[in-house]
This record gives C-alpha cells, sequence and structure tokens, in this order.
C-alpha cells in the first residue's frame, strides 16, 4: 500500500479550477517530485493534501485512511510536515524558537505545568533545545542558533523551514520550492540537503523549479498543466514524454 | 549559572519590591505602588493575549468587574467567605471567556476586536442595571479579605500581598513564555498558517490564553474590590479597557517588562497630570496616538534595541 | 399596533443615525482598510457645535454649516496627521490609534464645553403628527428625510462622478488607482473628510430629540460600527440597512423588554451575529489565500 493516495482532487476559486482531477500515489521512502509551469496549480495541491485548503472533490489517503478536509493540525498528528514557498518564518521568535515550535507534537503542552515550569517540562525543554541545535547544524544553519528569525538572510530562512519541519519528525514532508530564490551554490546545497533527508527515512515529496535538482533526485516525478495532470513516472520517462516536452520541457531540456 | 541568569530579573524585581519600602514616604505612595503592582498583573495577563498571541481584547474591563462584583455580592448578599468568592469570580470570568471565545477567535481584526468591546460593555450594562445586588451606579463596599480572625488591613499589608502576587505573576508569565504552551502561542502570532501545520490547533490556543488572562483580570478585578473597600461600575467600563490595552502598547507588546514598566508609567501619569484638571483624558489619547506612530513596538521593545539588548529577550 | 408603531418611529430616526455612522465606517473602511473607532465623536461634535455657535448667536443655518464644516476638517487633520504616518501599521495598531484620537476629541470637548447636557430647539416646531394612534416629531422627518437625501447624493456621487468612482477605484486596488493617475492621498482625505460629514450631519439632527453631551460619541458610534458589521464591512447599502435595523431592534427590546437594557441589544446583536453570520447580511464571501 502506498503511504499517499491522491485520487481524482480538484478544488475551484469561484470559476477558477485550480487542481482538476489529479490523481497519484507516494511509496513509501521515495522522493517525489511535482513539477509544472507557474500557476500549474503545484502549490494549491500541496495546499490541498496538508489540510490548508478543503477539497472541492476528491479523496486524499495516508496509510489508507481518509485525510480529506482534515485540518492541518491534525495531519500533523498523523506525521506530515511541510515548508513554504513564500517564507511562513516566524519572526517574532529566534531561529532556535522555530525550530523548537516544529516539535510541538512531541512535548508536554499543559499550560498550567508550563506556568509553574515543572522539572520534567523544563528537562525536556532543554533536551529539546540541544536537539533543535543539532537540527540546525544538519541544515547548515549552526552559525544562527543563536540569533532572532528576523535578522536571518533568505537563504538562510528557507533551511531554517526545513529544520523546523525536520524537528516534527514526519514520516511525509513536503517541500515546496526549497530552492527558488537561492543562487546555484546555494541550490546545490540544498540538493544535497533534501538527499540528506531522503535518506534519513523522510519520504519527501517536492515542488521544484529547478529542473537539474529535480531529475537528479526524483524517484518519481508528476507534471501538472493547468491544474491537470499531464505526465506521470521516472524522471526518464517523463523526460521522454512528448506531451511535457511540447509543453513544458521543450525550451529547457 | 544558567540558573542565576534565568533567574535574574525575577530577582532584580524581588529586590526592588523588597527595597521600595523604605523610600515610600507615606501611605499615599503606598497606595499608589499598591495600584501599579494590581495593573501590572492585569497588563501581564493581557499582553500574553494581545504581545504574544497577537490577539486583541477590548473588553478585558468586563472580567476585572465580573470579579470585583463577585467579591462584593456574594460576601454581603450571600454570607460567602471572601476567598470563596474570590474564586468563584474567577471561574465565572472564565466560563463567561469560554462561552464567546470558541466563536469569537474564528473572528480577525476589527471583527475580534469588536467582539470583545460588545462583550465588555453588556458586562458593565448588566452591572449598572441590577441594583437589588450591585448598588447600581452608585456601586456597594465590599468586606475586608481576610481568614478567621485575620484581614487584611491598610496599605502597608497590602503592598507585601501585591509584591508576592506581583513576583508570582512575572515569574509565572517568563515560565509560560518559554515553555511548549508559549511557544506555540507565539508561533501562531508570527504564522498561523505554519504553527498549524505544526501541530498546533490555533483556535484551542487562542482559547485558552484569552481564558487564562479573563481568570487572572477577575482575580485582581477581586483584589482591587477588596483592597479599596468599595466597587462602582466604572471598574468595568470601555475607558478602563482602553487603559489597559494602552498599558501594553505603551510598554510594549510581547515584552514582560514592558508590562511592568507600561503599567507603572500609565498609573502614575493621571497623578502626575492632576495639576492639568481636565486634560487627563487628551494626554491619554495623545499618548496612544504618539506611541503607535513612532513606536509601534512599545517603550521597552524600542529602547532594547536602540542600547544593543536583544528585543525577545525581553 | 399603536404602541408598535410608536417604537417603529422612534427606532428608525435613532436608526438613521446609525446609518450615517455606519456609512462613515465604510467609506473609511474602503477606502483605507481602517476602522475608525472615532467616528462616534463627529457624531457627538456635530450636536455640540451647534449648540455652541447658537449660545455664541449665530443663526441656525451658520451654526449647522459649521458643525458640519469643522468635524469635515477635523476628519482630514486626523487622516494626515495620524492614518497617513501609520499606512503601513497593523489592525491592532490602527484600531488604537483611532481609539487615541477619540480620547482627543472627546477630552477637549470635555475642558473647553464642559460635562453638561445639551441640546437645542427642533428645527420645525414640537407639535407631534398623529400616524395610527402613534405620535410622530417634526424632527425625525427632518433626520428621514435628510438622510434619506444623503444617501441618495452618496449614491449619486459614487457611481455618476469620476471622484467618486476614483475613491471606489482606490478601495479596490490602490496600486492600480495610482497608476491610471488617481491622487490616493487625496481620495483618503476626501474620504476621512466625508464620513466626518455623515457622522456630524447625524448628530446635528438627532440631537434635538436625544440631547447631547461630550460623552456621547462612544456609544453611538459603536452602535454605528454594530450596523456596519450587521450589514456587511465595506457594504454601502448594508450600513444602510443595518443601521436602521440596529435602531428597530433596539428600540422594539426598549419598549416590549426592557428599556434599561436598551444599550445592551446592539451589543447582543453584534455577538449572536458574529456568531452565526460572521460576513453580516451583505459582505462578501472571502477565500483566504495563503
Amino acid at each position: 500500500m502506498a503511504l499517499l493516495d491522491v485520487e481524482n482532487l480538484s478544488i475551484a476559486f469561484g470559476g477558477v479550477k485550480a487542481v482538476q482531477n489529479v490523481s497519484f500515489s507516494v511509496e513509501k521512502g521515495i522522493v517525489y517530485s511535482v513539477i509544472g509551469p507557474n500557476g500549474a496549480g503545484k502549490t494549491t495541491l500541496f495546499n490541498l493534501i496538508t489540510g490548508v485548503y478543503t477539497p472541492s472533490e476528491g479523496e486524499i489517503r495516508l496509510d489508507g485512511n481518509s485525510i480529506a478536509g482534515a485540518a492541518p493540525h491534525e495531519l500533523a498528528l498523523r506525521g506530515m510536515a511541510r515548508t513554504f514557498q513564500n517564507l511562513q518564518v516566524c519572526m517574532n521568535m529566534s531561529a532556535l524558537e522555530n525550530v523548537m515550535v516544529g516539535a510541538h507534537l512531541k512535548l508536554d503542552r499543559n499550560l498550567i505545568k508550563a506556568m509553574l515550569r515543572f522539572p520534567s517540562l523544563a528537562r525536556r525543554d532543554d533536551q529539546l533545545r540541544d536537539e533543535a541545535r543539532e537540527l540546525m547544524r544538519f541544515v547548515g544553519l549552526e552559525a544562527y542558533w543563536n540569533l532572532g528569525a528576523n535578522s536571518m538572510p533568505y537563504g538562510a530562512l528557507k533551511r531554517l523551514e526545513i529544520a523546523r519541519a525536520l524537528a516534527a519528525k514526519p514520516r511525509i514532508l513536503f517541500l515546496d520550492e526549497p530552492a527558488a530564490g537561492l543562487n546555484s551554490k546555494e541550490t546545490a546545497e540544498i540538493d544535497e540537503l533534501v538527499q540528506k533527508v531522503a535518506e534519513s527515512g523522510i519520504t519527501v515529496v517536492l515542488v521544484e523549479h529547478d529542473m537539474k535538482m529535480v531529475m537528479n533526485i526524483s524517484d518519481r516525478i508528476l507534471v501538472l498543466d493547468y491544474g491537470k495532470k499531464l505526465a506521470e513516472g521516472t524522471a526518464q520517462e517523463v523526460r521522454d514524454n512528448p506531451d511535457v516536452i511540447a509543453a513544458y520541457l521543450g525550451s529547457t531540456v | 549559572m544558567n540558573m542565576l541568569r534565568r533567574h535574574k530579573p525575577l530577582l532584580i524585581l524581588a529586590a526592588v519590591l523588597l527595597c521600595l519600602p523604605l523610600v515610600l514616604p507615606n501611605n499615599f505612595y503606598y497606595d499608589i505602588a499598591i495600584r501599579m503592582a494590581i495593573n501590572a498583573i492585569i497588563v501581564l495577563g493581557l499582553n500574553l493575549l494581545i504581545g504574544f498571541a497577537g490577539q486583541i481584547s477590548l473588553g478585558h474591563a468586563g472580567f476585572i468587574g465580573i470579579g470585583a462584583y463577585a467579591s462584593a455580592i456574594l460576601p454581603t448578599h450571600f454570607n460567602w467567605h471572601p476567598l470563596l468568592a474570590m474564586v468563584a469570580g474567577a471561574v465565572g470570568a472564565s466560563v463567561v471567556a469560554a462561552i464567546v471565545a470558541r466563536p469569537i477567535f474564528r473572528l480577525k481584526g476589527h471583527y475580534l476586536a469588536m467582539a470583545t468591546l460588545g462583550l465588555g460593555i453588556i458586562i458593565a450594562i448588566v452591572i449598572k442595571n441590577e441594583a437589588t445586588y450591585t448598588g447600581g451606579p452608585d456601586g456597594m463596599p465590599v468586606p475586608a479579605l481576610g481568614i478567621g480572625s485575620f484581614s487584611i488591613n491598610g496599605e502597608k499589608q497590602w503592598y507585601w500581598v501585591l509584591a508576592a502576587l506581583l513576583l508570582f505573576s512575572f515569574w509565572a508569565s517568563r515560565n509560560l513564555i518559554d515553555s511548549p504552551f508559549g511557544r506555540a502561542l507565539r508561533a501562531l502570532h508570527g504564522s498561523e498558517v505554519a504553527s498549524q501545520v505544526m501541530g498546533v490547533d490555533v483556535v484551542r490556543y487562542k482559547v485558552a490564553i484569552f481564558i487564562l488572562s479573563a481568570f487572572f483580570a477577575s482575580l485582581m478585578g477581586s483584589v482591587t474590590a477588596h483592597y479599596i473597600g468599595f466597587v462602582t461600575p466604572n471598574i468595568a467600563d470601555f475607558f478602563h479597557s482602553i487603559e489597559l490595552v494602552t498599558m501594553v502598547v505603551v510598554g510594549g507588546m510581547a515584552s514582560i517588562y514592558g508590562s511592568l514598566i507600561g503599567a507603572v508609567l500609565l498609573t502614575a501619569l493621571p497623578q502626575a497630570l492632576s495639576t492639568f484638571e481636565g486634560w487627563e483624558t487628551v494626554v491619554f489619547g495623545s499618548i496612544l496616538i504618539f506611541c503607535m506612530i513612532f513606536m509601534p513596538r512599545g517603550l521597552v521593545p524600542t529602547l532594547a534595541e536602540r542600547f544593543g539588548g536583544r528585543g525577545e529577550d525581553a | 399596533m399603536s404602541q408598535f408603531l410608536q417604537f417603529l418611529f422612534s427606532g428608525i430616526t435613532v436608526g438613521a443615525t446609525y446609518a450615517l455612522a455606519a456609512l462613515g465606517f465604510t467609506l473609511i473602511y474602503n477606502a483605507s482598510n481602517v476602522i475608525n473607532f472615532a467616528q462616534g465623536e463627529f457624531i457627538m461634535l456635530g450636536g455640540m457645535l451647534v449648540f455652541f455657535f447658537l449660545q455664541a448667536g449665530l443663526p441656525m443655518p451658520v451654526a449647522i454649516f459649521l458643525a458640519i464644516a469643522i468635524p469635515a476638517i477635523v476628519g482630514m487633520l486626523i487622516e494626515k496627521f495620524t492614518i497617513e504616518p501609520a499606512r503601513e501599521a497593523d489592525v491592532v495598531t490602527l484600531i488604537i490609534i483611532t481609539i487615541g484620537v477619540s480620547l482627543v476629541i472627546r477630552g477637549v470637548i470635555q475642558v473647553w464645553l464642559g460635562k453638561g447636557t445639551h441640546s437645542y430647539p427642533a428645527f420645525s416646531g414640537n407639535d407631534p403628527i398623529l400616524i395610527g394612534g402613534a405620535t410622530l416629531l417634526p424632527q425625525s422627518l427632518w433626520v428621514l428625510g435628510i438622510t434619506a437625501l444623503v444617501v441618495v447624493a452618496l449614491w449619486y456621487f459614487f457611481s455618476r462622478t469620476l471622484a467618486g468612482k476614483a475613491i471606489l477605484a482606490t478601495s479596490c486596488n490602490p496600486l492600480a488607482a495610482q497608476l491610471v493617475g488617481v491622487n490616493t492621498q487625496w481620495v483618503l482625505l476626501v474620504s476621512f473628510a466625508l464620513s466626518a460629514a455623515l457622522g456630524a450631519i447625524g448628530g446635528v439632527l438627532l440631537t434635538p430629540i436625544t440631547l447631547t453631551s461630550y460623552d456621547v460619541g462612544i456609544m453611538l458610534g459603536l452602535k454605528g460600527f454594530v450596523a456596519v458589521v450587521v450589514g456587511g464591512l465595506g457594504s454601502g447599502l448594508g450600513a444602510v440597512v443595518g443601521g436602521l435595523l440596529v435602531g428597530i431592534i433596539e428600540a422594539m427590546a426598549a419598549g416590549y423588554i426592557s428599556s434599561a437594557y436598551k444599550d445592551a441589544v446592539p451589543f447582543i446583536l453584534i455577538l449572536v451575529i458574529l456568531f452565526f453570520l460572521p460576513r453580516g447580511i451583505f459582505g462578501a464571501k472571502v477565500t483566504e489565500r495563503v
């Protein structure tokens, strides 16, 4: 059974059908990429799967259980994590705290214990601080661990989102254009990071424009165009698909 | 070492509170210090809601009114023990907050401001109108707070009670902010969608912090009522709510120290302005406007940044 | 029946003033996304200024003109000196700024004209008109007539004149409006002046019926805002209908249930509406995008 199953997923905003009848499944442990031109519906697809939008039609299953229409925080509980194309870092907190929020569901969230700072809670928090710092090192942000998120450069914030998502110890991680706006050196580093994440056993679903990176690291690729599925398969299959070449890759590959 | 660093602000506050009586010349100044402490505790709670969680309440005086009148009415008319009445008031305020909170916090911005404001006004109107119990616009006396034959009397005793309460609130607020609960609260302010995706049930957290701040506002309403020994509907009115919000924003949103400073400054202000008979409202309004335009983050965070400290450490 | 009519008359009279205040809120909100919590102070200014100028010996028409023109100027000053410098601020900050403005206006009037309650004679006498057993004050007709005129004039302004369309364009998309040559700063100034004038007109008309004092602004303004929310934020028609509805419901509740809780009625109404119809009756449905 696939980890994630998407069946005939659709959503319309007013009259615009941003995603139409899209179906695909993601096996456990792979890197699955979603590509397509701007406005093809990639981010909308992510928003649907992670519960930010409610689908107009269709079914989404995680481990065979229906999750369509569930709230984002319920999906987090089931092992989903994601990053955002347009940064959603909490600028009112430090970098380290942002990562710590990622572990939210793994912690004792009791209000009274927090106010009275129960020793168990304090110990766990100290431990978490170390883990979060370790995660920041993992994504290459050790230099920033003591800073406020609002004093970090753009490229670092993109990694911070990844570290925060990893802190949740997800089973499936959705990365929405992790390399957008980065230069080629930074892109290569992100490329490497995504592979490291995948090797650690987390299933990765990736939206990305950088074709080199996508072809490099994806086990399977879904091509969207105007909100519809254009093709799906391995990098080679997608590369050779005449529809894809015509619609999208024709000019770049 | 870490322990010492962590508790340094608390120790400083304790030292200030301990030494203050040495320089307070008479009961008039004790009285001001007590009022400052009361406001500071309410503002700490309100700042958790406004500054840290990013949700406005323009009706908090309503909760203070619930506490104050519970402490006045229940012992007077029903012979309840004052402590029990105080707890009942705080629980009552929390229940009111809990009932309205879920629908209210699905709203944002203007609507949230309006809904909380409406709630506060309704509470104030009820207090004014139920004269059989509340004494109506004239108010009513409040019995002394005590256990057995001992009761808290006079400014000096009250000072120590409030010093202890303030220290506790300060300590608990700092703990809360630096906890999984507090981080979730700040995260939903920073990015609601990101915090949801990380598993934060945002409405639940907004509701929880609203109830908590209502609970403390009500407790302090009871304390105020017992301390003054008399309560009038003014304690619950819109202007009082605005005063409290002003303390939060002038001192600094999302700043624990800011709450203290805001409460101290704006409690002292009317005393300082007593020479300007009648102009208090104008000065108060001007301060609000001026602060919001020129230092929207408030006094403490702005100064902390100017002098090199870290904003969120406050 | 005659009792019902009586309550209805007093409801729509007050409701018309709420409608004017609500239109003021809507104008400013549409032009700048600001909810001007000082809106009620313009109502108070209208009544108090007419009283002051009459006392100073000016004839009624001049007093009325000044009592509308001065708040309009005050409105522009508010925009220029408190809203414009904080253009980029968030909702909470802007709300607090306008609350500050409201305190300043109220405080100045309190110091200048005192805490007393004032009134002045109705425009055309106090001989009540009998309709179906209920009495209607001539001043009520003034309130309703002028309000209707104002609503028609506003409709004409926004749908038939270039200036009105420029304001609408700015509220729709300020940047695009700027690009096609609309002076958006001017639009903001006009919106504030206009909405202040609307509030003042309401105050001028209503005062002979309800009396006025330095502190009536907050409650009247808040009820105007309730009307806005009832009608749906941003909708002009909604503001008018909301205003009348709030006035009528308030009057009915005062008459049939409890006059002591008259002032609480709009706020109970608003909580109920926000719980069940968060976008009001005429508000647009918006999908939030991430």
